[in-house]
């Protein structure tokens, strides 16, 4: 093992790390903020200026939080549910490339932590094992409400997977390659979001679903059930969840940017390399916004029309969306002429307003 | 004693210790936690066995989605529980026959083909890479490919059936 290597990676994994737990920080500031200004408020603004120090405020108090644990919990599980929620989020970022390779002390170095050829099955396989946090936590705090939120949460992770794996098909066959770095390199020219636009969309929804973000945050529908799976959790066990939430989301919106909205290419990128993560920032930010956006806009879905979604309109538009990709990438070898990729774009949209016309009285009302 | 040893004996142990706190945890979640546990440390040897494709898949498969399943249905029927007596009286003895025959024959097998697992050593290389694997399962092992496809189809569209609504029976 090459010690340099070794002292790389470990300087890129503590920088990963940082940025995430300070990303956390600030993100539920920014969400504040806007969601004030949408429902015309100021938001926080009394810590320092602007309220720039209200994230330090809010951690400094949680810390001295009094920590609870129910009698009749599992003691055990109960302790390690947060951080099993937390752990995911967090390396889920690891194959994502925030930027080209850079010239630093005569090494070149890549702005990813691991370049791995299987790198959107490693996604996937961190994404279903997140799940097992919010489960454990409902099961093992010995509470009805808890249990339903875990259970409920389970139940809708499960089903919305299938729809994100299916999504994640689109930019794998347009690259021919299941490696993150070069699927962002496949899309120098164009973005795949314009040969996926209804990839995009139902990559953004589920994964809207998989971060439990509203309107799909049923396991923690504060009418039905108080709190849902982290009920009886405070203190920093409480932030633990709540960090692994905003964490996700910034994991999920770099996601989506580097399959759908060409990762860290931008104009002059190639002359500058150092331009790469800020382009990448500034989508990731971009795509934030649009999460507390929804927040914002959208009421929560019902329990049961939240499946009814997933399941009769979602999974058959990813199954369509797979299978029309494959064939505009047929057509498109057929007569050795890359014009015929639009296809995809015009057949999945056509499919799409199928779908939905068809399916139309099947969520909002209607029989079930 | 290579590192390689040295992380496989380690793996191993982990492997085993899960296997059996699977098998001996009063407490169903425990098990199927162990059994997550048990899946993962596969996962990792596959990893060793430079299989990185089959690795991940195992972790999505088997870890991810149907442990999540059989969690979903241990909490949701409240079985958390088991009793001690097995139902039957015939099923200890008899799995602790089976599995006895198992290890002997494993055991067998490793010492008298020792020098002899000649496939081994040519499969590794880039024989996990996803292109290789898709080549050989849409040129070689196509039959078989497309069996399981059928099998998968039938299986999900029994589920269906089986869930039908009122209105369709």
């Amino acid at each position: 093992m090459d010690w340099a290597l070794l002292t790389e990676w470990t300087i890129k994994s503590l920088a990963l790390i940082l940025a995430l737990l300070g990303g956390f920080a600030y993100l539920t500031l920014f969400e504040r903020k806007v969601l004030a200004r949408f429902q015309v408020r100021i938001g926080p603004n009394r810590a320092g200026p602007f309220g720039i120090l209200q994230p330090v405020a809010d951690g400094i108090k949680l810390i001295f939080k009094e920590e609870l644990i129910p009698a009749k919990a599992d003691k055990i599980i109960f302790i390690l549910a947060p951080i099993i929620t937390v752990v995911p989020a967090l390396v889920i970022m690891a194959v994502v490339p925030f930027g080209p390779a850079i010239q630093l002390f005569g090494r070149t170095i890549s702005l990813q932590i691991v370049e791995l050829n299987v790198g959107v099955l490693y996604i996937m396989a961190i994404a279903s094992i997140s799940v097992y946090g919010i489960v454990l936590a409902g099961w093992s705090s010995n509470n009805k409400y808890a249990t339903l939120g875990g259970i409920r949460s389970s139940a809708q992770m499960i089903s919305y997977e299938l729809a994100l794996g299916l999504a994640f098909t689109g930019p794998i066959l347009l690259t021919s390659s299941l490696s993150l770095s070069e699927i962002v390199e496949a899309q120098r020219g164009i973005w795949f979001v314009l040969y996926q636009p209804v990839g995009a969309f139902i990559f953004w929804i589920s994964t809207l679903a998989e971060v439990n973000r509203a309107p799909f945050d049923m396991p923690e529908a504060e009418q039905e059930l108080t709190a849902g799976y982290h009920t009886e959790y405070s203190g920093m066990k409480f932030a633990l969840f709540f960090m692994a939430e905003y964490i996700k989301m910034i994991a999920v919106s770099a996601i989506a940017v580097t399959l759908f909205f060409g990762g860290y290419r931008g104009p002059f990128v190639d002359q500058v390399p150092l331009l790469g993560p800020i382009y990448f920032l500034l989508k990731v930010v971009g795509f934030l916004f649009l999460m507390v956006w929804v927040r914002a806009t959208l009421p929560r879905i019902r329990y049961d029309r939240l499946m009814a979604f997933g399941w009769k309109i979602l999974f058959s538009l990813a199954l369509g969306n797979a299978m029309l990709t494959a064939l505009g990438i047929l057509l498109a070898d057929a007569f050795q002429n890359p014009i015929w990729l639009w296809s995809i774009p015009l057949m999945t949209i056509a499919f799409f307003l199928l779908v939905v016309y068809w399916m139309r009285g099947s969520i909002a009302g209607g029989n079930r | 004693m290579n590192a390689d040893f040295v992380l496989f004996g380690g793996l191993a142990i982990v492997t085993v210790l899960s296997a059996l706190g699977m098998l001996f945890s009063r407490n169903a979640v425990y098990s199927a936690l162990y059994l997550i546990f048990n899946f993962s440390t596969v996962a990792v040897f596959y990893l060793m066995l430079s299989a990185p494709f089959i690795a991940l898949a195992q972790i999505t498969v088997y870890a991810g989605a149907i442990m999540v399943l059989f969690l979903f249905v241990i909490m949701l029927l409240g079985a958390e529980q088991t009793g001690r007596t097995p139902p039957t009286w015939w099923m200890q003895p008899l799995a602790l026959t089976l599995a006895a025959i198992l290890i002997l024959e494993g055991i067998y097998l490793i010492f008298t083909h020792r020098t002899s697992f000649p496939a081994l050593q040519q499969t590794l290389g880039d024989f996990g890479d996803p292109l290789q694997i898709g080549e050989l399962m849409f040129s070689n092992y196509l039959l078989a490919f497309e069996a399981v496809a059928l099998l998968l189809l039938v299986a999900v569209i029994g589920a269906i059936f089986l869930s039908r609504g009122r209105k369709f029976r």
